[in-house]
């Protein structure tokens, strides 16, 4: 995993390795300023000695301007590495998702992959910061500390030994216990705020059906929940400081009372009393810095279930990859289903589509009609291969979907899902999804076919008006509409409209329908719909039922022979309509 | 989106975001956390004041073990003596009972510390959804669901930041620069104002250098901005992306954003970054001035300077500079947890909805023919109508019975949504809605539960005025399902149950098979028992509604309403859950919005509007018969088929 994420650091390994080495170089000043202090002091002041005091001054100066300089390099190149490593996190996962085939993106849920793409990368980008700025900081100090207390006095040094062993076994123990804790927690934390979420969206059902009491209960307990595990994490946290008191307490008066003794005992030869000041304010410094490092891991391992859910957005292989030697042209606009089985997981068996054999020519408009769940959406989803079939065989062109180019099979088959959404920017803009090279006539032309050009024209800023994220400020009739023109741009050989008229009136659709028939006939079509009166005037229609093909044939032959198609007819006899939003313009 | 931040470290918001009654929030922060916590409050700052103190006292120990003990000792020991060591053993037993008390309050402070962090987070967040539950539909239509929800998580976070470090930090220093202060006086005069002064200049760096970076941190906030919200939009949109072979040209476009977010916001942790460094060097740099004029005074005798002064003086000026630095470096933090805590506040102080009804809705029985109160479930309810004036009580068969009587309303007081709008419901009637997206359907039937209020007009329900009654006893009576189906996280079991949360098994079964949703629940993975998440995003549309049909059902209410409840649902099936719908509701009333004819058809009456106003009203044949506007649609329809 960690693998993986490093991998991503490219352009970066520079800043990467040169925050590092900063960093070691002010440690390395850092470590000098005591001595000069000292000196300072000692041989300076105490000495009485202005010439002194202005050398080590001087010295302390230039110290400080390369401490200085280290620093900064250090603090830029980790800000360099850091943002950068996040970019190309983020980047990375962007193009990864980008490659993901239908199947892939239904696995992650929308806001998982935002918030993988957005909080997760902060997590990460600053862990990464921290660990190169801190992670060799904190040990280089601590080994560097060490050295020099053994320089100076190898059996009080020893005293540092024991006590750091033994802090560090106790700060390990708590820290893995903690950690555990926190890893418990944040996924709860999580949860809560799911809830908030749904609170707010839902608040209408809520009210309505007064379950103000209810929801306060529930949250009250989440809430409480999450008191109870931090608290217990903090507690098992809380242990930290004292341990670390107590042990540098503790280390400060032994090394009085040795150092003291050692020092009269000796009189001064084994150890001097400036030495001893030394090894006092090492001591301190080693024990500063283990508690540094044990923060640092503290932080990471908070950060490590980030890393993980990036990684697995970065590790997901795409399951629908291009051929090796893939066909660029598809021949014609027929369509056929050998012997088809479709499920949506691999493992399991439950099938969606089950023994469809389907024979489609080029420019049939072909109506599908069939219940909730009766998997209508799945059968077109197989043509222009967002999805792989299980067994068996769909065949564009006479050729098996899986030969061609993706790109070039999905310029050709043009879908309208029934899950549509328009994107921020102009409504030219967005029709040119369609085709990025389109002129505006054509533009004109195909909103014409998909009768958007009326309520089009009707806006102030005509094509150019701002069309709002996820299209909100047009009506869904609208939408739909431009949908369709979009999809049209593209100039398919075949064109598939999943429920896409659901929302438009049925004159509309009605003008829609001879419009496609009349501008368009050489293009296949496929229509799902709800209403009979979408596909009545179809070549054929496939009534679906339970992920099987109950009836094909015209709207005469199925009255007379399918019984779903009847019950569908005479649900809805008496004209099939819809009173639309935009019945007024009709 | 829920934000799984969290703790782990809230997104930068701009570094200086006005407050505008900065102090009036700190204080009502305060209050906040010492209404519960007061004694705990009280025992945290006698323990910092007690650790601080412990460890300087251990400090100014470790500075006199030379001059005290061990150089008395070497000339003791020069002098031919057996050195007594009794006094530096007494000296260091006295200081590890000073430490001794110094772990004691610090490991007392943490741990009391954290029930008034954690504590503190619970109620506030307890407090803010309590409240936020009892605001009205408004509240929701007026902000936006991010910045809702960014309160919970960011601003709450800040909170707690500043609870739990900056506070304590802040107690905890300001101690320590006080007792410094002090000393450094005490010691010498002029050079306490050479010290102030190079403090002064780290001061202003420090404040220059969050100047630049503020302005470069506003900057990444609004890349940052951009980058989310294009990733919102692509991932949302990211099956319309793979159908038009979009990849290539959103990878160039989010590159763009990309690159521009990685500028702005190495610029402004590049000068976070370098603050630390370059204050640590001024520090050491006026450590060497001050060395250089102490020194200068001490050796010149000037002002009866000692020696031994300065170098106390010179570990005071090293020991004020952290802290000082430290309250600088929080400062920030909490600047921009007053700002959260403005936000907190101000959701805090929304005005909850009101309610001054009085009628309550009861089950009744009919005794004598006389109707009375009932603690068991009777199948009949009933309006509990206290007359103050009289000083009886009336009982009124809840019959759904409803009356709008010339209702204007408007969301906003200037621009009114609905005219004139008079309709009357006979108990048991079908009434249905039909009409233009913004002609006013839904809202009618928002003012029928009062999720908002009219302008002008009466409504009534069973002869009362709506405003009489109790709001929760009102929706109780009136199910409903909308046009946006939500589902909560959770069984479908518990979602059906919903509508009445003590339905058995058997009850939601057969809510669940009248709304035929029974069939596809069996079919799930776990029956009854799969886990709905992410608002149900693992059913069909068409699912969705039917569940939440089932959910009203289970409900059993007096009144029905129906918004564009089955406009996912194939014309066949839905038939089926009419006709359980109709059997469900006969003899009670029932609101119908659709846009679907086969949905309205059979009701007992239509009412079509347009631009706020019924234009027609009728059953089938009556508006057929009077070639309207309904009749304008109908044929319509039939021209096209």
């Amino acid at each position: 995993m960690l693998k993986t994420l490093a991998s991503y650091i490219k352009e970066y390994k520079k800043p990467s390795i040169a925050t590092p080495v900063f960093m070691i170089l002010e440690v390395l000043m850092e470590m000098l300023i005591p001595f000069l202090f000292a000196s300072l002091i000692d041989d300076g002041v105490q000495a009485e000695n202005m010439n002194h005091i202005l050398t080590v001054g001087g010295i302390m100066v230039v110290i400080a301007a390369i401490g200085l300089y280290a620093g900064i390099m250090g603090g830029v190149c980790g800000a360099k590495a850091s943002t950068g490593f996040a970019k190309n996190l983020r980047k990375g996962m962007f193009d990864k998702i980008q490659t993901y085939a239908f199947s892939n993106i239904d696995k992650f849920s929308t806001a998982g992959l935002v918030t993988r793409l957005t909080t997760d990368v902060t997590n990460v980008q600053n862990s990464y910061q921290m660990l190169l700025r801190m992670c060799m900081r904190a040990p280089v100090s601590l080994i560097l500390a060490m050295v020099m207390s053994f320089v100076v006095n190898a059996r009080i040094a020893s005293f540092f030994m024991i006590a750091v062993v033994l802090l560090g076994c106790v700060l390990a123990l708590i820290i893995s216990k903690a950690t555990k804790y926190f890893q418990a927690a944040f996924p709860k934390y999580d949860e809560l705020n799911a809830s908030v979420q749904e609170n707010v969206s839902a608040i209408r059902v809520v009210k309505a059906y007064v379950r103000e009491d209810h929801e306060k209960k529930k949250f009250k307990a989440a809430s409480n929940g999450i008191y109870d595990i931090f608290v217990k994490a903090e507690k098992t946290v809380s242990y930290n400081n004292p341990v670390m008191q107590i042990t540098v307490y503790t280390c400060i008066l032994l090394i009085s009372w040795f150092g003291a003794k050692m020092i009269v005992g000796s009189g001064a030869t084994e150890l001097t009393t400036g030495e001893l000041t030394s090894l006092l304010s090492y001591c301190m410094n080693i024990l500063m810095n283990l508690m540094m490092v044990s923060m640092i891991f503290v932080m990471l391992s908070m950060s490590f279930a980030s890393a993980k859910r990036i990684a697995e957005v970065l590790n997901e292989e795409p399951s629908l990859v291009n051929p090796e030697n893939p066909c660029y042209e598809v021949k014609d606009g027929s369509i056929a289903f050998e012997q088809v089985d479709f499920g949506y997981s691999e493992g399991d068996d439950k099938r969606v589509l089950t023994d469809i054999n389907l024979n489609i020519r080029s420019g049939e408009t072909i109506g599908i009609i069939g219940g909730t769940g009766s998997s209508k959406s799945s059968l077109v989803n197989l043509i222009s291969r967002l999805y792989d079939v299980t067994a068996g065989s769909v065949k564009v062109g006479g050729r098996d979907v899986r030969e061609y180019d993706i790109e070039t099979l999905r310029n050709e088959v043009s879908v309208v899902l029934q899950k549509n959404v328009l994107f921020s920017g102009s409504i030219l803009e967005n029709l040119r999804w369609g085709d990025k090279d389109a002129t505006e006539e054509e533009c004109i032309r195909a909103c014409r076919l998909a009768c958007a050009d009326e309520f089009i024209e009707s806006f102030p800023d005509k094509y150019n008006t701002h069309i709002e994220q996820g299209g909100n400020n047009v009506s869904g009739g609208q939408k739909q509409r431009l949908c369709i023109a979009r999809a049209l741009l593209k100039k398919p050989k075949i064109l598939i409209l999943d429920d896409s008229t659901s929302a438009v009136d049925t004159a509309t659709d009605a003008k829609i329908r001879h419009a496609f028939a009349n501008e368009i006939p050489d293009t296949t079509k496929l229509i799902i719909a709800q209403r009979i009166s979408s596909v009545q005037h179809a070549d054929r229609i496939i009534v679906m039922d339970n992920g099987k093909i109950s009836g094909i044939g015209t709207h005469e032959e199925l009255l007379a022979s399918n019984e779903i198609y009847r019950d569908v007819y005479e649900s809805q006899t008496g004209g099939s309509g819809d009173f639309d939003e935009n019945g007024g313009e009709a | 989106m829920p934000g799984p931040g969290g703790p782990r470290g809230p997104m930068p918001r701009g570094m200086k975001p006005s407050v505008k009654n900065p102090g009036k929030i700190f204080r009502r922060i305060i209050g906040f956390v010492t209404r519960n916590y007061l004694v705990h409050c009280i025992v945290v700052i006698v323990c910092i004041i007690v650790s601080v103190l412990a460890s300087v006292q251990g400090t100014w120990f470790t500075k006199n073990l030379i001059d005290q003990f061990i150089v008395p000792l070497l000339s003791q020991k020069e002098q031919g003596l057996v050195p007594d060591y009794s006094g530096l053993l007494n000296a260091i037993l006295r200081v590890a009972g000073f430490y001794g008390l110094g772990v004691i309050a610090s490991f007392t402070n943490t741990r009391v510390m954290l029930y008034i962090t954690q504590g503190t987070m619970r109620n506030l967040r307890d407090e803010l959804f309590v409240h936020m539950e009892t605001l009205p539909i408004k509240y929701f239509d007026t902000h936006s669901h991010g910045d809702i929800m960014s309160i919970y998580t960011n601003d709450v976070e800040t909170m707690r930041q500043m609870i739990s470090q900056s506070i304590p930090q802040l107690i905890n220093s300001g101690i320590t620069i006080v007792s410094v202060l002090v000393s450094m006086i005490l010691l010498n005069v002029p050079l306490t104002v050479l010290a102030l002064f190079l403090i002064g200049i780290m001061l202003f760096v420090t404040k220059k250098t969050t100047g630049l970076s503020g302005k470069f941190f506003v900057k990444q906030q609004k890349n940052l901005g951009m980058v989310n919200g294009f990733i919102e939009e692509m991932m949302a949109g990211q099956k319309v992306v793979k159908v038009f072979c979009h990849e290539k040209e959103n990878i160039e476009k989010f590159d763009e954003l990309n690159n521009e977010l990685c500028d702005s916001s190495y610029n402004a942790n590049k000068f976070v970054n370098i603050l630390g460094p370059i204050n640590a060097q001024i520090g050491n740099i006026s450590y060497v001035i001050i060395a250089i004029v102490g020194g200068a005074m001490a050796l010149n005798n000037i002002g009866g300077f000692s020696v031994g002064a300065l170098v106390s003086f010179l570990t005071y000026n090293r020991n004020l500079s952290m802290p000082i630095n430290q309250v600088s470096q929080q400062f920030n933090s909490i600047i921009m947890a007053l700002a959260g805590g403005e936000r907190i506040f101000n959701l805090l102080d929304e005005k909850p909805e009101t309610d001054e009804g009085y009628v309550t809705l009861v089950n009744a029985k009919r005794e004598m023919g006389e109707l009375t109160e009932s603690d068991k479930r009777t199948g009949l309810w009933a309006w509990k109508h206290y007359h103050k004036d009289t000083g009886t009580t009336d009982y009124v068969e809840l019959k759904g019975d409803v009356v709008f009587d010339d209702v204007d309303f408007g969301y906003n007081e200037d621009k009114l949504v609905l005219h004139n709008v008079s309709l009357y419901a006979q108990p048991g009637q079908k009434i249905a809605f039909v009409g233009s997206t913004g002609a006013g359907k839904t809202t009618i039937t928002n003012l029928i539960n009062r999720f908002y209020d009219i302008q002008d007009g009466k409504i009534r329900y069973d002869g009362i005025n709506i405003n009489k009654i109790k709001k929760g006893d009102l929706r109780r009576s009136l199910g409903i399902v909308l046009q946006d189906t939500h589902l909560f996280t959770g069984t479908v079991m518990d979602n059906i149950r919903y509508g009445k949360l003590d339905a058995t098994d058997e009850e939601v079964y057969a809510a669940a098979k009248l709304a035929n949703a029974d069939g596809f629940i069996r079919r799930l993975s776990d029956g009854y028992n799969t886990m709905l998440t992410g608002d149900g995003t693992n059913l069909s549309q068409g699912q969705r509604q039917l569940l939440a049909i089932a959910r009203a059902a289970i409900a059993d209410p007096p009144v029905l309403i129906l918004d564009e409840a089955t406009s996912s649902i194939d014309t066949r099936t839905e038939r089926i859950v009419q006709d359980g719908m109709d059997k469900l509701m006969k003899g009670r009333t029932t609101f119908v919005i659709a846009h679907r004819l086969s949905t309205v058809k059979n009701s007992d009456c239509i009412m079509v509007l347009e631009q706020g106003r019924i234009i027609e009203r009728g059953t089938h044949d009556e508006l057929l018969a009077a070639r309207g506007k309904y009749y304008q649609l109908y044929t319509g329809n039939n021209i096209a088929g």
